[in-house]
């Protein structure tokens, strides 16, 4: 599933907006825009639910006094007062007429503009279904009232003001929490847009100014106290602080910042005082580009969806076919009175079928679904990957950085008699801080997390894959391999022993010798992070085959596939050749999800059925991977296959509801079980069923909002 | 059967090919996308539905469409062309431009969200 798979087709240009040529202006534009068009798109959607609203009272309060005379039994009196076929009954119903007129213009006014604007362009839609639908009762009411004579004798003349009152009104109401509904659906979304800084302070020409962030620059030096939002992405030059990511990353926990370490914009600064460097603005920030991800993937269609958009075209047609052969098989085979009968199957008919219901179907759920995922630091790229996302049946994880941290860890110190742990960490230590080997920072890590007091060295010669050399306070230190010991007049066989217990271990045994003699063996290697084991259980309790993927040693590699629970090891891999043991899980049938760090991955994401990039920080960009994982942790991994599994259940909910309606409710309103059992359905009661339809689908996508992934909470 | 049924039936009979025809027979002739500098360009106006909603373009020279939506309804919101995995935003009363060069003859379809609104875009051999 190749991202690029589109310019099959077309090449993209590049070029979707209409750019301004600056890129200061262009940043400038892109944000403000953003920001202006989620307000705008808010006020939008409450003009529209105002003004919905506003026209279900109308009807509403039309169609009390329509049902109440249609029904005259239900008030105690009425009968007397207008007795039935009597004069005042027809002036009634008349003046009944005169009040239903508004509400069939105004409160349902946007199904004949609906109706018209989808006429002439020759297709039919919602509108077009509920438009006919109450015309047809009202134009009956009309002829029945005002020219009952042109109805044969004895068949009764009575108007249909409640059916065309009553389903405006319903529908109305429908389409009015439909469009609550939707809002909701996009609440990731805006939340994101919403947690943008509006406010920078910046250090110009000696001078702190306030200004507004879309006017940072590129280099500025940002001034941050506590609790204020770090308005765009930067590089601390100077202070200390923690800070809250959770609005970008999902991550609860605050985090350090130092000077060197980057910032993102839109997270919050907790405790101390600090300035950084603005290194990306306007629409290069970490948030822009999540936002346009997100944006981008919600805008983007499930293959599941290609079912209905096979149906919908013929879909309102087809419906208008069955209310007129319903309306004809009545008039000609139905029992008196027939106009009656016809009239209200086709009444019914026409407003009980709900297009809506099917196309709100799968872009509702899945818009809540990759928001949902956004919160959690998922960025699910595509409609596509979220839907293939749910078959994944192997996991493939890369090992280095994926399911360990990727960086080198001391992990024992053994000591030779005479010796003690500290002193040779601290010695060994001393002598590292020259060397720029990874190794050697493992070890200085390891001195400075123990908060070991470090001395200066002299005379440190460093032979490059073979060891360090050097005199730390006056003290001989060699620090390497056994042949560089010895080399150097150390009996280093005492310390081989040692380091043969480490090598199939997966550990790197580093030999220290001090003043010519063995001192000790430090064992480094690379650890895994603390939760990997965790989220591979979770894997396994979703029924998830785990591989691991590694260039390591067997050796090395079983080591840490032991030590997490790995089910199969494919070691001593090139990268290169990654992508074809993809392609053979692939071959034995199964629907591989490949995880990786995304840049030295990149085909083997691409050859996999979901590419997912871990730990990729707010470099989200990533091209191959179909899921880019904001933090490292190997239990996002399990929370996407977790939404996307919801996400997927929830569409199938909707189709199947959907379908299933429209399926069981047309033959119903078509009156087919009036032959067998004399049921025959009114058409108020389809005017509440289609309003509803839709209002569930939407309803039932927003369940999603409430997912909350199983295991571990990272 | 009285008169009367007579002529129900039949005017029934009479709409339903007049419906087909309408909605699924009859479709309406393309527009021809103007070429401006580099680019075959047509401006799209969403309201109701797609005009045009048929786009004739040449194949392998660069196509921007320019859709312009002028109605509030939400339903109209995003424009999709699901065979090339693109999707707009069209925000009320702004033009949105989609470009990209087609690389394949054929008809390639069009479609609001909901996949209710319906354009076609015709790419043709140059």
């Amino acid at each position: 599933m190749l991202k690029q798979s589109h310019s099959h087709h077309f090449q993209d240009t590049g070029q979707t907006d209409k750019a301004v040529a600056d890129a200061g202006d262009q940043a400038v534009e892109a944000s403000d825009a953003m920001d202006e068009a989620a307000k705008k798109d808010e006020a939008e959607r409450e003009r529209e639910y105002r003004t919905l609203m506003d026209k279900f009272r109308l009807a509403a309060i039309v169609s009390v006094p329509n049902v109440v005379l249609m029904y005259p039994k239900i008030m105690p009196g009425l009968v007397d007062l207008i007795p039935p076929g009597s004069e005042t009954e027809r002036l009634v119903w008349g003046l009944m007429g005169v009040l239903t007129l508004p509400v069939l213009i105004w409160s349902g006014s946007q199904f004949f503009f609906g109706m018209w604007a989808a006429v002439k362009h020759r297709s039919a839609n919602m509108h077009t279904l509920i438009a006919l639908g109450v015309s047809a009762a009202f134009a009956y009411s009309v002829v029945a009232v005002l020219f009952p004579e042109l109805f044969p004798e004895g068949a009764a003349t009575e108007p249909f003001w409640d059916v065309t009152t009553v389903v405006i009104a319903l529908v109305v109401l429908g389409l009015a929490l439909e469009s609550k509904a939707r809002g909701k659906t996009s609440e990731a979304i805006r939340k994101l847009i919403g947690i943008q800084a509006k406010t920078a302070r910046v250090l110009r020409d000696d001078e702190i100014l306030e200004i507004p962030v879309e006017d940072v620059l590129v280099g500025d030096v940002v001034m941050m106290r506590p609790g204020e939002k770090v308005p765009v992405d930067g590089i601390v030059e100077d202070g200390h602080s923690s800070v809250d990511e959770s609005m970008i990353t999902g991550e609860s926990m605050p985090v350090e910042k130092a000077p060197g370490d980057e910032v993102i914009g839109a997270t919050m600064n907790k405790s101390g005082s600090f300035r950084f460097k603005a290194t990306k603005v306007g629409k290069d920030t970490a948030l822009s580009n999540i936002i346009r991800m997100v944006q981008e993937a919600q805008g983007s269609k499930a293959p599941i969806q290609r079912i209905v958009d096979q149906v919908s075209g013929y879909f309102v047609p087809t419906v208008m076919i069955l209310a007129i052969v319903a309306f004809v098989i009545w008039y000609d085979f139905g029992p008196e009175p027939r106009l009656i009968y016809s009239t209200i199957v086709l009444v019914t008919t026409l407003v009980i079928a709900c297009p809506c219901a099917l196309g709100l179907a799968t872009p509702t759920s899945l818009t809540v679904g990759i928001g949902k995922g956004a919160e959690n630091g998922i960025l699910i790229r595509s409609g596509d990957a979220l839907q293939t996302a749910e078959r994944i049946s192997v996991v493939v994880l890369d090992k280095t950085g994926t399911v360990t941290k990727g960086e080198p860890a001391l992990t024992n110190i053994t000591v030779m008699p005479d010796f003690n742990d500290n002193r040779i960490l601290s010695l060994a230590a001393s002598l590292e801080r020259y060397s720029e080997h990874p190794l050697g920072e493992a070890v200085v890590s390891e001195a400075s997390d123990k908060g070991l007091k470090l001395h200066e060295a002299s005379d440190v010669m460093t032979t490059a894959g073979h060891g360090i050399s050097g005199s730390v306070d006056g003290v001989r230190v060699l620090i390497g391999t056994s042949k560089f010991l010895t080399e150097n007049g150390i009996d280093a066989r005492g310390l081989e022993d040692v380091a043969g217990i480490f090598a199939p271990q997966g550990k790197t045994p580093v030999m220290v010798g001090v003043e010519g003699l063995p001192a000790g063996v430090l064992a480094i290697a690379d650890t895994v992070k603390p939760d990997s084991k965790d989220a591979i259980k979770r894997f396994h309790a979703m029924g998830l085959k785990v591989v691991m993927l590694t260039g390591d040693q067997q050796q090395t590699a079983e080591a840490i596939a032991r030590e997490v629970g790995i089910d199969q090891v494919l070691a001593q891999v090139l990268p290169e050749h990654k992508a074809e043991k993809v392609k053979s899980l692939q071959a034995e049938g199964h629907v591989v999800a490949m995880v990786g760090d995304g840049i030295n991955d990149a085909p083997a994401l691409a050859a996999a059925d979901v590419g997912i990039a871990i730990g990729s920080g707010t470099d989200v960009a990533i091209e191959a991977a179909d899921v880019t994982l904001i933090k490292g942790s190997l239990h996002d991994v399990a929370t996407a296959i977790e939404i996307s599994r919801a996400t997927m259940r929830n569409v199938r909910q909707n189709l199947v509801g959907a379908f299933g309606y429209n399926v069981l409710g047309i033959p119903v309103a078509m009156g087919v079980l009036y032959p067998v059992f004399g049921i025959l359905m009114s058409p108020i009661i389809a005017g509440a069923a289609m309003a509803f339809s839709s209002v569930t689908v939407v309803s039932n996508a927003n369940r999603l909002r409430f997912f909350k992934p199983k295991g571990g909470v990272s | 059967m009285t008169w009367d049924q007579w002529l129900v039936t039949a005017v029934g009979l009479g709409l339903i090919p007049l419906i087909v025809w309408f909605f699924w027979i009859k479709r309406a002739a393309g527009s021809y996308a103007t070429t401006t500098g580099t680019h075959q360009e047509v401006l799209i106006i969403v309201k109701g539905g797609y005009t045009p909603d048929t786009i004739i373009v040449t194949k392998g020279a660069p196509v921007r469409l320019n859709f312009q939506r002028e109605e509030t309804s939400t339903c109209s919101d995003t424009v999709m062309f699901p065979d090339f995995s693109k999707s707009a935003q069209l925000p009320e009363g702004k033009t949105v431009a989609v470009e990209f060069v087609p690389d394949n003859v054929g008809e390639f379809e069009f479609t609001c969200q909901m996949g209710m609104l319906r354009g076609r875009l015709i790419v043709e051999d140059a």
